[in-house]
């Protein structure tokens, strides 16, 4: 961990910087959101922070077995305040400040996940967790297949993921792909509230080990929450993708914050060219709802994969070899359209680290290659 | 600044350094001890000649560190235990069969572990032992958790945990011993010093006073002690027990000993250490002998009850060994199970896929041993 608190006061006025850069964001949720939402008017407004932190005080209340530990989880409310208020109403039993060892705190989780309980791990981000890693890979991953079956280790890693704003190449990683390579962890990303919600209930309810990739520049977004989302028995299934707009003539699969931009691609798609998209939510790097991406690609015959991570060995790259080994392959009208963060360790500079990640304009433009449109 | 002192209760030929130190201990539970230390020495010998001889791929012995038999005398069984791979004798102590080592290291299908992890990987949900794991360190950090876990349970228990003096320069090791110190953990961490991290010497692993003077620096009550010695070993274990359950105190245990065997099968030590250097150290400081010769003096052991208990659990070992070999290999199945707690479609399509191909190519996939014989697919 680095620097901590001067990163995350660094980061929050980066997020107001990047809140206005976004305003036409809330009037793209709301017109998707309509097409889930019974009616409009029985949705609460929710945060992707609030969701997170009501679906941790959710658990605790189920489950006596389940705590959150970490650093400045308690005291504090944690880095970007998920935690917020969960020490006051747990206790120190619930909600524990950890000394500043990540391989510590991670392998403590797993030896109490190891005698019965269900340990939360909080990363201060994932980038931090590359300190831990041997604990999540080589311990929390294996324990169950290794000692035959009589063990396992119900535990969640959870942390903010991908690039945030202006915090350089260092904390600026998406981990999907290298969590996402492991067989004995499950590996969610969540987009909106409700994922941010289910998702989560669904890893602390789960009996194995799941990797949670939040998104820091996500927590402050506000998105609508169906009534059945407010419930607590409201949980997820982690291994199903959902497709978030259905069409005819491209499909574009992502997970997470570039979801964001692939909907506002999509509609500048159809407003501008007539085009049909279909935007499709991961929500599961692994398992991988495959089938989803079969189907959908067996229907518009087209395909783009976008992601934060880097280029080599990662989710577009997974993606693509899946559709190759598939039936799917057969319904291809054009090769599969790549998008992923740069190839280079993120840059500092503000305008560099913008063209290092795939906006709107870049889905439309790779889409519109796809689709054999100039413009 | 002296060096942290060693507690001793015998000396090299098995006689009581100071009377009351000595446990009050029956001749029954004294000849257990001393017993398992034998079995342990023996089944070393056998297994570590079926590795030279290519029946099972690897082995570490435990020459020279049976001594620490007496950490699980000390414990109580619903203690939990996390070893590091050379603490086969605390599992032979709290019941694990020689059946269920043999089966272990002949990965068959009465192996816990069915199939899937090397030689001398054993654990044991019911005798509250956990399986080894293969990387180093990582288990010291897993009891300071299991320890939080029985604490906030509740349970007069505690967790002890063993490791080496090279495991100790991990960080994982300092992690653990912080977390435990600052959360109170009920956690015995023990470290076996014997002298070697393969072929690294322990004056090239450190240059401070051992292990123990690293839990001093972390507020954490340290005892060095002789490691070959049975009744020390037991003492410190026993106290250490006690500050860990009654106060939830971590404690720190440093045993001096010396690893007489190689590292494993897959080491060589006169590479770098006299043959003759071990030799002496077997000779003159065997923590078997030592035992022995202080039962020798209480009168609850002769050299007929030596000769005759060697041959007996020579002939069982062997015994165990063949019916062993003989066993099926794990069912076929059990190369999808345990990734999750299900099986995930990927790992579904894995075996329908090999189904496929073995019903296809039966000649080239004969499963007679297997399990089942591979039936249940």
């Amino acid at each position: 961990m680095t620097f901590l608190r001067h990163l995350a006061r660094s980061n929050r006025v980066s997020m107001l910087m990047q809140s206005t850069k976004q305003s036409t964001l809330p009037t793209t949720f709301s017109w998707c959101h309509q097409r889930w939402m019974s009616t409009k008017s029985d949705t609460t407004q929710m945060t992707v922070r609030d969701a997170l932190n009501i679906a941790m005080e959710e658990e605790f209340i189920r489950d006596e077995r389940v705590f959150l530990l970490g650093e400045e989880v308690g005291q504090y409310n944690g880095a970007y305040k998920v935690s917020k208020g969960l020490l006051d109403k747990f206790g120190q039993k619930r909600v524990i400040d950890t000394p500043i060892t990540e391989a510590g705190f991670a392998g403590l989780a797993v030896g109490a996940a190891l005698s019965g309980l269900r340990p939360i791990c909080e990363f201060m981000t994932f980038n931090f967790s590359m300190q831990a890693i041997d604990q999540v890979i080589n311990s929390a991953a294996k324990v169950h297949y290794m000692s035959g079956g009589t063990v396992q280790c119900p535990i969640v890693f959870r942390g903010p993921n991908g690039f945030a704003a202006g915090v350089a190449a260092q904390h600026s990683q998406d981990y999907a792909s290298w969590y996402g390579a492991i067989p004995g962890l499950k590996v969610v990303s969540p987009w909106n509230s409700e994922d941010a919600k289910g998702l989560l209930k669904a890893a602390i309810r789960d009996p194995n080990p799941v990797v949670f990739l939040e998104n820091e520049l996500q927590y402050g977004i506000t998105f609508p929450m169906s009534p059945e989302a407010l419930s607590p028995d409201f949980v997820l299934p982690i291994d199903k993708a959902h497709t978030l707009r259905e069409g005819k003539d491209i499909t574009i699969v992502s997970y997470s914050r570039t979801l964001n931009f692939c909907i506002e691609a999509a509609e500048k798609l159809e407003s501008e060219d007539g085009v049909s998209v279909e935007v499709i939510n991961m929500r599961s790097i692994r398992p991988l709802d495959v089938d989803a991406i079969i189907n959908s690609v067996k229907k518009t015959n087209r395909l783009v994969t976008v992601e934060t991570g880097f280029p080599h060995f990662g989710f577009g790259a997974e993606v693509s070899a899946l559709i190759m080994e598939t039936e799917a392959f057969d319904y291809l009208d054009a090769p599969v359209e790549r998008l992923t963060g740069a190839d280079i360790p993120t840059p500092y500079a503000h305008n560099l680290e913008e063209l290092s990640f795939p906006d709107t304009n870049l889905i439309v433009k790779a889409a519109r290659r796809a689709l054999y449109r100039k413009k | 600044m002296d060096a942290i002192p060693t507690y001793r209760v015998m000396d090299k030929e098995g006689k009581v350094l100071v009377p009351e130190e000595e446990p009050k201990v029956t001749e029954e539970f004294a000849t257990k001890i001393y017993k398992d230390m034998v079995t342990l020495n023996t089944m070393d010998l056998i297994l570590y000649e079926a590795q030279r001889q290519g029946r099972i791929s690897f082995y570490m012995t435990n020459y020279g560190e049976e001594a620490f038999i007496s950490c699980g005398a000390a414990l109580d069984p619903s203690d939990v235990i996390f070893g590091q791979y050379r603490e086969s004798g605390i599992l032979l102590y709290r019941g694990f069969t020689l059946d269920e080592f043999m089966s272990q290291c002949y990965s068959n299908e009465k192996d816990h572990g069915k199939g899937r992890q090397m030689p001398v990987h054993y654990g044991s949900k019911k005798l509250n032992f956990q399986t080894i794991s293969s990387p180093l360190a990582t288990q010291i950090p897993h009891a300071s958790g299991a320890a939080y876990a029985l604490k906030r349970a509740g349970k007069k228990n505690c967790v002890m945990c063993f490791f080496g003096d090279g495991a100790a320069s991990e960080g994982d090791f300092h992690a653990a011993l912080n977390f435990a110190a600052t959360m109170q953990c009920p956690v015995i961490f023990f470290c076996r010093n014997n002298g070697f991290a393969i072929s690294t010497p322990a004056d090239e692993q450190y240059k401070g006073d051992g292990i123990a003077s690293r839990g001093i620096g972390y507020g954490i009550d340290t005892i060095r002690v002789d490691g070959n010695d049975v009744w020390a070993v037991y003492n410190v274990t026993k106290a250490a027990r006690q500050l860990a359950v009654d106060e939830h105190r971590p404690v720190l245990i440093e045993a001096l000993t010396y690893r007489v065997g190689h590292h494993s099968t897959s080491d060589d030590s006169s590479a770098y250490r006299s043959k003759k250097e071990a030799e002496t150290w077997m000779r003159y400081d065997n923590p078997i002998t030592r035992l022995r010769k202080w039962l020798h003096n209480k009168g609850w052991w002769n050299d007929e009850t030596e000769t005759k208990y060697r041959a007996d659990i020579r002939k069982e070992i062997l015994k165990s060994f063949s019916k062993a070999e003989k066993l099926h290999k794990p069912s076929l199945t059990e190369l999808f199970n345990d990734v999750y707690d299900k099986p995930t479609p990927n790992l579904i399509a894995q075996r329908k896929e090999l189904k496929e191909i073995i019903q296809k190519y039966p000649a080239n996939y004969p499963l007679a041993d297997f399990k089942n014989g591979g039936e249940d697919l």
